[in-house]
């Protein structure tokens, strides 16, 4: 279902489902058609697995530029939209200290590891509404 | 360096001149030891000098010195003298001896001699001259051995001290499951701030901690730069997850943060390191009674 423009390359992308939650891995760093593939990859399996949250895991990313904070910003925004909270896990010292210094704004939620990311969207799904 | 490699300078000079000049010089300027010596240590004394040391310990240094340099006049080899220089300094230094005192003390020895062979040689001036195309480069490079080793080993103490004091000045400690404390005492510069943000992100991966208490009770003031530095460090501990919580802001740096306007309406403070430990308690759940009041 995603092979419309795109050439049918490998995803460096996993995204796997774990109860009502999506865990999505970036294996490596992504170009930006890439992260736009990934975006609506996701944002469809949201809709097709009925997700109430989605975990995206950056633990292999060094880098991230304007495109990918951005794009990842949409996704979060996105997902609300279609009912799942959304939150960045892994950030390794180097690239949040990075991020930090280009002044790249996530303004999403963020989470140590994985495990600490679903129990944020544990805590989050079971609250009806936020502020 | 410079210094370590026989450069020919004294050699090549000797060889293209006469090679006898070197050694009558040398045999001038032992013969004239005693002499020299006295008035090289009285200039010492009277551009005042090595004021940290006695006279006796100028005198000895001095006598060390001045057998050295003749020696390298001798063999036109500085190594006995950069040993001596870099012994020499690893003794002074930590008595706060100066650099422009010990290249100072250098140069007037230089000169005393250099007088010396000047009241000598005066009459012959063709052989003045040739005498000091063989003095002059050779003690030149004696100059620029004892300046190098004296800076080398300066600089290998501040090395040293650095690090040690790198090592010492950001401890990372955990006081409960996922909750850190850094104590952070003496000045914050660029470069300790920066170090600070490494020990803080890797201390939280490592620890897995959820908040942090930053403590700055200790640090005497705060520039424009690193106040953005620790606000950065925050950004990007809450990007790992992690909420930071700084206590212990003197009057002073409240009153520099907010004269420089650094945005800190995203830093969560706490008046002291206690408020700050309990408020991180209170955010990760725990509660802290007394063992009286949970009987009661």
């Amino acid at each position: 279902m995603a092979d419309r423009e795109v050439p049918a390359e490998p995803l460096r992308v996993s995204i796997l489902s774990q109860g009502s939650y999506l865990i999505a891995s970036i294996h490596t760093a992504l170009d930006d058609g890439q992260l736009l593939r990934f975006q609506r990859d996701l944002i469809d399996r949201i809709g097709s697995q009925r997700a109430r949250g989605v975990v995206i895991d950056v633990a292999a990313l060094d880098v991230l530029d304007s495109f990918g904070s951005r794009t990842l910003r949409d996704i979060a925004r996105m997902s609300r939209l279609r009912g799942a909270e959304t939150v960045i896990v892994g950030i390794a010292p180097e690239l949040a200290v990075s991020m930090v210094r280009l002044g790249l704004q996530l303004e999403m939620p963020t989470a140590l590891d994985l495990e600490e990311g679903l129990a944020y969207l544990r805590s989050m799904t079971g609250t009806a509404m936020l502020p | 360096m410079t210094s370590t490699t026989p450069d020919g300078l004294a050699g090549a000079e000797a060889t293209a001149g006469d090679d006898l000049l070197l050694p009558e010089l040398v045999a001038h300027l032992r013969e004239h030891r005693t002499q020299l010596r006295r008035e090289w240590a009285n200039r010492i004394t009277d551009e005042s000098l090595l004021s940290a040391m006695t006279p006796q310990e100028v005198f000895t240094e001095a006598t060390s010195v001045y057998d050295n340099y003749v020696g390298v006049l001798e063999t036109g080899s500085v190594e006995a003298l950069q040993d001596y220089a870099r012994d020499l300094s690893e003794r002074i230094i930590p008595r706060g001896v100066e650099t422009n005192e010990v290249v100072g003390i250098v140069l007037l020895l230089r000169d005393v001699l250099a007088r010396s062979l000047f009241e000598k040689y005066h009459d012959d001036f063709g052989l003045l001259n040739r005498v000091l195309d063989a003095y002059e480069p050779a003690a030149n490079r004696i100059a620029n051995t004892v300046a190098v080793s004296f800076v080398q080993e300066r600089e290998r103490v501040i090395r040293q001290q650095a690090d040690a004091i790198r090592e010492l000045s950001t401890p990372v400690l955990q006081v409960r499951e996922r909750l850190l404390i850094l104590p952070i005492i003496g000045v914050l510069d660029d470069q300790r701030a920066d170090q600070l943000t490494e020990q803080l992100l890797g201390g939280i991966r490592r620890h897995r901690a959820k908040v942090v208490v930053i403590d700055i009770t200790g640090v005497p003031e705060i520039t424009a730069e690193v106040a953005n530095h620790l606000v950065q460090a925050v950004d990007a501990s809450r990007l790992m997850g992690a909420g930071v919580i700084i206590t212990g802001l003197s009057p002073e740096i409240a009153q520099t943060l907010v004269t420089i306007g650094v945005d800190l309406t995203k830093m969560n403070t706490v008046g002291d390191l206690q408020g700050g430990i309990e408020e991180a308690e209170r955010l990760l759940g725990f509660r802290v009674t007394r063992v009286s009041d949970e009987d009661g």
